[in-house]
């Protein structure tokens, strides 16, 4: 796979082995190689070498798709998430949306897109407007991006509220946020994820913040949502249990590389990578077995993605590691079945 | 020594004064944990359980209404002490709490060995050789390293802090430590790791835990008895094993049926409606809106029925 290395000068590396693969028409979002990497700054302006947060991750994500993207806080995950929605810049790979590289435009020109991509954040209270209510936040997204008139805009908010079921709906509108309860919330910022029709949903955690009864109804409404209005989701999450019953596909990320891609229920029922072996066996299910027995967890604790560990990221606590290879060649993506991958010299 | 009782809490009562009116937070919980054991209480955001925590500890704000019932600790009612008798005789000596969201709860001026050992200089008056000492040690016990004693509270991972408030807990040996949501912010290896530091600790120094969360899986890693909180009060107390097999209160079976497993096929189901508000909690049972199997009777205050002895507040098993 590609090689990394960090050099001051040379920022934008160009990947080693060629990604481009055709894309099917069916694909709607195509990630080639991805880099992000942020430059750390010595006195401000001298180099300090670079976080690789998203270091060569490639996936490609169907109209209509929901894909979970899990990984422990600090694995890249929300760098890979803030660049799929066109924050970030990439430092190297694609981005590739309908056919067009949105890593080639300018940020600011990428309006077109952005209504194309809705965003559901993880706090829900976080992400709206404390002094606006729920009208002019439902609405901002439509002034902004749309030249509607106002009557126009009131009935989409009518109409996407019956949606989320937040009805009536004259109860809510002219309500502040803090008046809202969590669930309700978060399906105030759903529906404004959802208010220009978006072709694709990134959701992050979206609900880590939430009541285990509560949780399940907000997925569900995702789910019923996704499936009506054939929407792809991307899920950020680091609950495997949640996402199992809400997704296509399961991406597993590790220290900026996803390690393992598979089918929901070839993930649970063929783990293959270690790092998953060992994320599945720290997951509990409500069972009184637990208490009586102590949990299998890998030592150590995720590398700092500065100077990540030479060769495979995971081999410090790799407990099936291959002495003499793990530690200096970096794992390509092996196939065990049909789209099931893996990034793990175990499988070569 | 399972059988003996190490605390027991009867009628406790915490309620908060505020601009909307009286808020019943905790409303009339008893319960009863022995020596050695682990209770979780389990309850969603609002239902009152980390006031609860508060109240067992008596850490209280200066809103309270009302402040009443017993906690008698190995036999004494600890409730009749003055605040400086509490102080000086229970909190920390008896019993400790690790507060939510304990990693963020570190001082981040003073190293974090300094305030590992001030509860051991405050309340035990030991020498400081002696606090650095006994530091070490439970630091040992929770798995981090004793030079970050020497280190500040930023420069350690979050499992790592969160570690280092156990031990802090653990540092004047008390026979219960009281945990608030121990690793409802943290990933999954670092809560799976934090469990085994809790279970070892209950098995090497033979602590009793209350453990005040709304994460039913990972709750069942410590349990040895349940206690299901809702608004305000505990509606099932019941051992962890008949518990996660089958519960008995409606609304448990709700909340067992809204956990998303991993292991198994059956998709998760949710609770329609909310919880009421504690300001004016509904007369009768307070799951009586939400509860599918709700009849006439439940318009009264449901009485609390001994299972063979499984506690459950339920028309139903009347």
């Amino acid at each position: 796979m590609a090689q990394v290395k960090a050099k001051a000068k040379n920022k934008k590396t160009t990947p080693v082995t060629k990604v481009d693969r055709e894309i099917s028409e069916d694909v709607l979002l195509s990630i080639q190689d991805l880099r992000v990497w942020f430059e750390l700054r010595k006195f401000g302006f001298g180099n300090a070498g670079f976080v690789h947060a998203v270091d060569g991750v490639s996936f490609d994500l169907h109209n209509s798709e929901a894909i979970a993207v899990v990984g422990e806080s600090g694995c890249g995950k929300s760098s890979l998430m803030k660049t799929i929605l066109g924050l970030y810049r990439p430092t190297g790979g694609k981005v590739v949306f309908e056919n067009k590289d949105i890593s080639k435009f300018n940020i600011q020109t990428l309006k077109w897109y952005r209504s194309d991509v809705g965003y559901i954040q993880q706090d829900p209270y976080g992400a709206m407007a404390p002094f606006m209510n729920i009208e002019k936040i439902m609405e901002e997204p439509m002034v902004i991006n749309t030249k509607k008139s106002h009557e126009e805009r009131m009935d989409r908010i009518h109409k996407v509220f019956e949606e989320v079921k937040m009805m009536p709906y004259n109860d809510f509108l002219p309500k502040f946020p803090h008046m809202l309860s969590g669930g309700q919330q978060q399906r105030v910022v759903i529906a404004r994820s959802m208010m220009l029709e978006p072709k694709l949903i990134v959701a992050d955690e979206p609900v880590s913040m939430l009541d285990a009864s509560v949780r399940v109804e907000i997925l569900k409404l995702l789910r019923g949502l996704q499936e009506k209005h054939r929407m792809a989701v991307i899920y950020i999450t680091h609950d495997l249990s949640t996402v199992r019953y809400f997704s296509e596909r399961i991406f597993v990320m590790y220290a900026g590389n996803i390690v393992e891609k598979a089918a929901v229920r070839d993930l649970l029922y063929n783990p293959s990578h270690p790092y998953t072996l060992a994320l599945l066996a720290a997951t509990s299910d409500p069972d009184a077995k637990n208490a009586r027995t102590f949990k299998d967890v890998p030592p150590g604790e995720p590398p700092n993605l500065i100077t990540p560990p030479s060769g495979c990221r995971f081999h410090p606590r790799c407990p099936k590691i291959i002495k003499g290879l793990c530690e200096k060649e970096i794992p390509p993506e092996f196939g065990i079945e049909k789209d099931h991958l893996v990034k793990c010299w175990l499988y070569k | 020594m399972k059988d003996e009782t190490l605390i027991s809490i009867e009628d406790l009562k915490l309620h908060f004064r505020t601009e909307k009116g009286v808020v019943r937070a905790v409303d009339g919980v008893s319960l009863k944990l022995g020596y050695n054991e682990a209770v979780v209480i389990l309850g969603e955001s609002g239902c009152g359980k980390t006031s609860l925590a508060k109240a067992i500890l008596r850490l209280l704000p200066r809103n309270v209404q009302t402040y009443s019932g017993k906690v008698i600790l190995k036999g004494v009612d600890v409730m009749q002490y003055s605040e400086e008798e509490f102080r000086e005789n229970v909190r920390w000596i008896e019993m400790s709490l690790v507060p939510q969201a304990a990693m963020n709860s570190l001082n981040p001026v003073l190293k974090v060995g300094d305030q590992v050992t001030e509860p051991l200089l405050v309340h035990s008056g030991v020498k400081k050789e002696e606090a650095i000492a006994l530091a070490k040690k439970m630091f040992q016990h929770v798995g981090v390293p004793e030079d970050f004693l020497q280190r500040y509270a930023f420069e350690l991972s979050g499992g790592m802090r969160q570690r280092a408030a156990i031990a802090m807990s653990l540092v004047t040996s008390p026979d219960l430590i009281v945990l608030d949501e121990p690793t409802s912010a943290l990933d999954v290896l670092t809560q799976a790791n934090i469990f085994n530091v809790l279970k070892r600790i209950k098995m090497e120094l033979e602590t009793s835990f209350i453990l005040i969360t709304h994460d039913i899986s990972t709750s069942s890693e410590l349990a040895d008895k349940v206690g299901v909180m809702y608004a305000g009060q505990i509606v099932e107390w019941n051992d962890a094993e008949a518990f996660f097999r089958k519960p008995l209160h409606p609304y448990s079976q709700k909340l067992m049926s809204s956990v998303p497993r991993l292991r198994a096929d059956k998709e998760p189901d949710f609770i329609v409606g909310q919880p009421p508000s504690l300001l004016d909690p509904p007369k009768g049972c307070r799951f009586m809106e939400r509860c599918p199997s709700a009849f006439d009777e439940c318009h009264q205050e449901p009485p609390v029925i001994n299972k063979d002895g499984r506690l459950v507040k339920c028309w139903l098993y009347a």
